[in-house]
């Protein structure tokens, strides 16, 4: 287990020093620089020069990505340019209802799509899989901006059930329960394409694990169906259904720009989005470091459960 | 949104051609006709690939097609439907339908580009890549690594941003976050193919390396290739709808589905203007839909395990 550990550590590092240099380019594409954006146009041109001078702007591109890096490595990500906040204080704020909206979604996708997908593997070929087959295209095809839209369309505005956006009500609000009818709407948003997915996942893992010998033993020892459906199939099929959903860490939190926009949810996706509009380049690059950083983080975590669970992986690749 | 759409879908790699190589004419079938037989058993792959060719039709001919100019400003502003207009106008004033007919040429422009971009690319990649081996191998897909780290809708907004919004800076955006992935997949067929037989009795004839990986094992490697890539024409038009909807995507005069539905940001157009947002949104979800369908049809019909 050891050496697996130290060796996906290894090759971790360049992975994130090469994201470090992707992000760096990125912001160098964009037009303009940063003190002309921090400060007001009618500033003597001797100043700015002075300004850029401080900043380093005139050294060459490697040696100011070495400065950022050196940056980063003390923990500074830098200040916004809008609301001149270090930058890692915005993403601390922002970043709680972000996670929270992701693993309700991840959690509310696994209740669903596992039953569903075990139920379409056992009873394969009949109207019932069909059915769901058909649905989990519908799913993973509905843009989630339209799907957000039509369900504030008739929760909100028509019923009137629940709050078309926001984290919790204006008006002092109270507490959890307020916070989860408002979590509802975005979270069933992002739930549903991955049920979409997962299911056909699911369902194929399971007939994969319904074909193997041990499960015809299992029969022929006199086993119920139930028990062998849920205690020998499940058990094997189970695995690699959990890891994909750690796999799906990243769309979340990509996804979750467009949701946040259209819920009013107050996370990073609107952070980056309100960032974008004002042009404030170091919040973004420090959100997109963020967020690659957790991914890389989630995918190594990911490997690792798995080759603890299942030691074959650690012999390929 | 990238292009794993097809889930589950990993690298099967078939023991056999399955691009139909003109078989000599006692040959039962055809590679093509038994493909296509395996498609067309499927009926909502057939519904699918109809609905897709529809598109695309209406897409070439849409100057044709469109009752009005999609540009030309009325003096109604968000006019319910009604007889000259069929789907009312917009809050500008254009004509509903007419741009609803345009915008399906941007779509499908993006979709298909985007795809052959990144699939052209990631296919080399993937070959060489998974050919070569060693550390050639390693580093690249290190490389493949680095840029799926990134939350894909994401960087793209912030890249896009950066570079400024546009039809063909979107599609070279969305093509350079989306190669990795047809890289990984492209690999993993090369690396079981490579071990087979006739790829190792190529190799002892002294065939040069294009040609190996040309001629004997890209036919080989296509069927999850063909597959993906029709997954990713859906996923791409969802992408560039997402980003149009935020503003950053295709720019206004220009229609498209996704910048169509930004109004509907506003609680009022939501609920008293429908006309504004819904067409926009189906079509949308038809598009997708039918296109998703085309590769679920396709992946039953490549895939001999079944």
């Amino acid at each position: 287990m050891f050496p697996y550990l130290l060796r996906r550590l290894l090759i971790a590092i360049p992975v994130l020093l090469g994201i470090t240099v992707i992000n760096f380019v990125i912001m160098k594409l964009a037009p303009g620089n940063p003190v002309e954006m921090l400060i007001d146009p009618n500033t003597p041109p001797e100043l700015i020069e002075a300004k850029k001078q401080m900043l380093g702007l005139h050294s060459p591109a490697y040696v100011q990505y070495f400065k950022w890096l050196q940056g980063l490595a003390h923990g500074q990500l830098g200040y916004s340019f809008s609301s001149y906040a270090p930058v890692s204080h915005l993403i601390g704020e922002r970043i709680g209802p972000t996670l929270l909206l992701a693993f309700a979604a991840l959690f509310a996708g696994l209740l669903v799509a596992l039953p569903v997908g075990i139920f379409s593997a056992t009873r394969r070929n009949t109207r019932f899989d069909y059915l769901m087959t058909g649905l989990s295209f519908v799913g993973t095809s509905i843009p989630p901006f339209f799907l957000g839209l039509g369900l504030i369309y008739v929760f909100a505005l028509k019923l009137g059930w629940l709050p078309p956006g926001g984290m919790r009500d204006l008006n002092g609000g109270g507490g959890l329960g307020d916070t989860l009818l408002h979590l509802l709407l975005p979270a069933t948003v992002l739930a549903v394409a991955i049920v979409g997915k997962k299911i056909r996942y699911v369902r194929a893992s399971m007939l994969d694990v319904l074909k193997q010998d041990y499960l015809r033993t299992a029969r022929a020892k006199g086993a119920r169906e139930f028990a062998v459906i849920y205690r020998h199939a499940l058990r094997n099929a189970l695995l690699p259904i959990l890891t994909v959903f750690g796999s799906e860490i990243p769309l979340l939190l990509g996804g979750s720009i467009l949701i946040e926009q259209i819920f009013q949810w107050p996370g990073i996706g609107q952070l980056a989005m309100q960032s974008i509009l004002s042009r404030d380049y170091p919040t973004l690059m420090a959100l997109n470091l963020v967020a690659a950083a957790v991914v890389l983080a989630t995918n190594l975590l990911v490997d690792l459960l798995y080759s603890a669970a299942d030691p074959r992986v650690r012999y390929d690749a | 949104m990238n292009a794993s759409t097809g889930a589950g879908g990993g690298a099967a790699v078939r023991p056999k051609a399955i691009t139909g190589v003109a078989a000599d004419s006692s040959a039962p079938e055809s590679g093509a006709r038994t493909i296509w037989r395996r498609f067309a058993r499927h009926r909502l792959a057939v519904a699918g690939l109809i609905v897709t060719a529809l598109l695309i039709l209406t897409a070439i001919l849409a100057p044709y097609l469109t009752p009005h100019s999609p540009y030309a400003v009325t003096a109604s502003f968000s006019a319910a439907p009604s007889a000259d207009h069929w789907l009312g106008t917009d809050p500008v004033g254009r004509d509903v339908l007419s741009r609803l007919i345009a915008a399906s040429r941007v779509s499908l422009l993006v979709g298909f580009s985007t795809v052959a971009l990144y699939m052209t690319f990631g296919t080399l990649v993937g070959l060489i890549s998974g050919y070569a081996g060693g550390w050639l191998d390693s580093a690249v897909m290190r490389i493949t690594d680095m840029f799926m780290a990134f939350p894909f809708l994401m960087v793209i907004l912030v890249v896009v941003s950066a570079l400024g919004a546009g039809l063909s800076t979107l599609i070279w955006v969305l093509a350079l976050f989306s190669w990795p992935a047809v890289a990984r997949l492209v690999r993993s067929s090369v690396l079981s193919i490579k071990r087979l037989d006739y790829v190792r009795a190529g190799v002892a004839l002294g065939l040069g390396t294009p040609r190996i990986l040309f001629g004997h094992i890209l036919p080989n490697a296509l069927g999850p290739i063909i597959v993906n890539a029709t997954f990713g024409v859906a996923s791409a038009i969802v992408s560039e709808a997402g980003l149009s909807f935020l503003g950053m995507g295709v720019q206004p005069p220009t229609a498209s589905w996704g910048n169509m539905l930004t109004d509907a940001q506003s609680l009022t157009v939501l609920t008293e203007q429908p006309w504004l947002w819904v067409p926009a949104g189906s079509m949308l979800l038809v598009t997708v839909l039918a296109i998703n369908f085309v590769g679920d049809g396709l992946r039953d019909a490549l895939d001999p395990k079944q």
